[in-house]
């Protein structure tokens, strides 16, 4: 599907109210999965952001930019329940975060793993679908077997199955976590730089990926990224952190010389390459284009 | 040693092999030992934590030598202290499993100090010279049939405890984060593995003496998750090879009068050798056809 077919199959589809085969059985269908207002949070005494109102509804799209240490690691560890809020209020599929997470998908930031480790791909998977019960089981029952075959077919890693997940490439191992990550048929999938250190195609294709089961699953996805560039086609919505506090909109909004200026407080400028691109210069860490050339990591043996 | 002397005749060997008691309650003990090391040992490897197991094996040594001094069974000093070990480790610890790097000067403190502590109690028990090297190399000699049910006793407590826990804390290891996120209680099922692991390092240095543990603990689950990345099979393997390593090491000391300690470590590392040849081998083969 090319990303003019892909939105415009999105603006047909009002997200919510069809919801597909698989979305969450909730009577209301478009209830928002993630709900912010006001809220705020402080690590050591220090506040990371405050004031920050976001309501994220069902197969939203949602990026999350800023530079480091702005808290965007912070925000996913909140709605996870990890981190508590220090003002305002936070809803997860309409709960306090924390007690629903079996309906959250996670991927914090990139793990290496040790080439050595025997954890094959599909027992990667594996983890997300009942990696925290109680108890051994010795064999995998028929639907479990089904669902996993199910899973890697979705991120196209069937052949990865059988393969030590540490001898597998950076965007390889992306394919099967973020199959673990949706292995019980989450609402909500909080993505944490999934694309960094992947070389540019691999962004392309993980980010093309997320944005696909997004739609199609009626997922709601908060992926935050260092540059924006590899989701720009796919967003509805950035969130920006910046100096403790937040910017939600469009992100030919957002993401524009006058509005960062106001929210870092110094000129900042952002340009457009001939392809679409989106530099920001002005700030160091801003989240600009980074070609980051990381050499293909040679699967080992 | 007792023995006429091995024979190409299997069936007279194992005769000979089980006339004495001694040797039975040996075999038992044995593989006892070698199930709990293997299936106990497959987890401490797979989580990268083989220096806690160490260090374990290391605090036993003056809980075995102390108990011998005071007068009650070096049982009761191996299970106690290493049990209270893991206990102060999982108190103390912060940061990821297998990440001990800021504390290896700490660890390395208190385990001179305990081999230290275990040197005096040997000295002031006046006993055998032959205590200290059963304590750090182990024995199989004497062994009684209530060390054996003890030793059955709290390695079936032990694998029901880690079976309860074994899949979260498979999560854990191998993706902390996650685990948390998904409710596993992370930091709780570290404590009790680490609990688990001090009740198999009391078993093994009853068998191998404090120093060889890792004989058991740690080559054969090494050795069999280089074979093969599929986990119920390679815990299978583990066991396999820590029961071979067990039992032909005995067979081997009963009939040459080689320390039994020397004769299952050397087995279990040929066994290493032989597998980590054979990948270097194949990866080596697989280098050299793509650079063709």
């Amino acid at each position: 599907m090319s990303e003019s077919e892909r939105r415009g199959l999105r603006a047909a589809t009002p997200a919510d109210e069809t919801g597909g085969p698989s979305s969450a059985p909730s009577p209301l269908g478009a209830d928002p999965v993630v709900e912010l207002e006001a809220a705020g949070v402080e690590l050591g005494g220090r506040p990371v952001w405050s004031d920050l109102t976001l309501t994220v509804a069902p197969g939203e799209f949602l990026a999350v930019l800023g530079p480091n240490g702005a808290g965007k690691s912070t925000l996913l560890k909140t709605l996870l329940g990890l981190i508590p809020t220090a003002s305002g209020r936070v809803r997860v599929a309409g709960r306090r975060p924390g007690v629903g997470n079996r309906d959250i998908g996670y991927l914090p930031q990139r793990r290496s793993f040790d080439p050595s480790l025997p954890v094959r791909g599909i027992d990667v998977v594996r983890l997300g679908l009942d990696g925290d019960r109680w108890g051994v089981p010795l064999r995998s029952t028929r639907p479990v077997r089904d669902r996993l075959e199910q899973l890697l077919e979705l991120v196209g890693a069937t052949d990865l199955a059988g393969r030590r997940i540490g001898q597998l490439s950076g965007g390889e191992q992306q394919r099967l976590l973020i199959a673990q990550a949706l292995a019980r048929e989450p609402r909500l999938l909080l993505l944490d730089e999934p694309l960094d250190s992947l070389d540019l195609a691999n962004q392309a294709a993980v980010a093309a990926l997320i944005a696909d089961i997004s739609d199609t699953e009626q997922i709601a996805v908060l992926i935050v990224a260092h540059d924006v560039n590899p989701v720009l086609p796919y967003v509805d919505r950035v969130l920006y952190l910046a100096g403790g506090r937040a910017l939600v909109g469009a992100p030919e909004v957002v993401i524009s010389g006058p509005t960062l200026s106001a929210l870092y407080g110094t000129p900042i400028e952002v340009l457009r390459t001939s392809d679409g691109r989106l530099v920001v210069v002005g700030h160091p860490e801003a989240a600009s284009y980074h070609p980051q050339l990381h050499p293909h990591e040679a699967p080992a043996g | 040693m007792l023995a006429d002397g091995f024979t190409w005749d299997l069936g007279s060997d194992l005769h000979q092999l089980f006339q004495f008691h001694f040797m039975v309650n040996a075999y038992r003990a044995g593989t006892v030992v070698a199930v709990v090391a293997g299936l106990i040992g497959w987890f401490l490897v797979l989580r990268r934590q083989s220096f806690v197991g160490h260090t374990l094996a290391i605090i036993a040594f003056p809980g075995a030598s102390g108990a011998v001094l005071i007068g009650i069974s070096a049982a009761w000093g191996y299970f106690g202290f290493c049990v209270a070990g893991a206990l102060v480790i999982g108190a103390v610890r912060r940061g990821r499993p297998g990440e001990f790097s800021e504390e290896s000067a700490v660890v390395g403190t208190v385990q001179a100090f305990a081999l230290a502590c275990g040197f005096l109690f040997v000295t002031l028990y006046h006993g055998l010279l032959e205590d200290v090297n059963t304590l750090l190399f182990g024995s199989f000699l004497g062994i009684t049939d209530a060390q054996v049910r003890t030793l059955l006793a709290v390695g079936l407590g032990a694998l029901v405890a880690l079976a309860v826990i074994a899949r979260p804390l498979r999560f854990a290891s191998i993706d902390p984060d996650v685990a948390a996120a998904r409710g596993v209680p992370v930091r709780a099922v570290s404590t009790v593995f680490l609990v688990v692991v001090a009740l198999a390092v009391a078993e093994t240095s009853q068998i191998t003496g404090a120093l060889l543990v890792f004989s058991l603990l740690v080559v054969p689950p090494a050795t069999a998750q280089a074979i093969t990345a599929r986990p119920v099979l390679s815990a299978a393997l583990a066991v396999a090879l820590a029961l071979l390593a067990t039992w032909v090491g005995l067979a081997i000391s009963y009939f040459t009068d080689y320390p039994s300690g020397f004769t299952i470590t050397t087995l279990a590392f040929a066994a290493y050798l032989l597998v980590h040849g054979a990948r270097w081998m194949a990866t080596g083969r697989h280098r050299l056809r793509l650079a063709r």
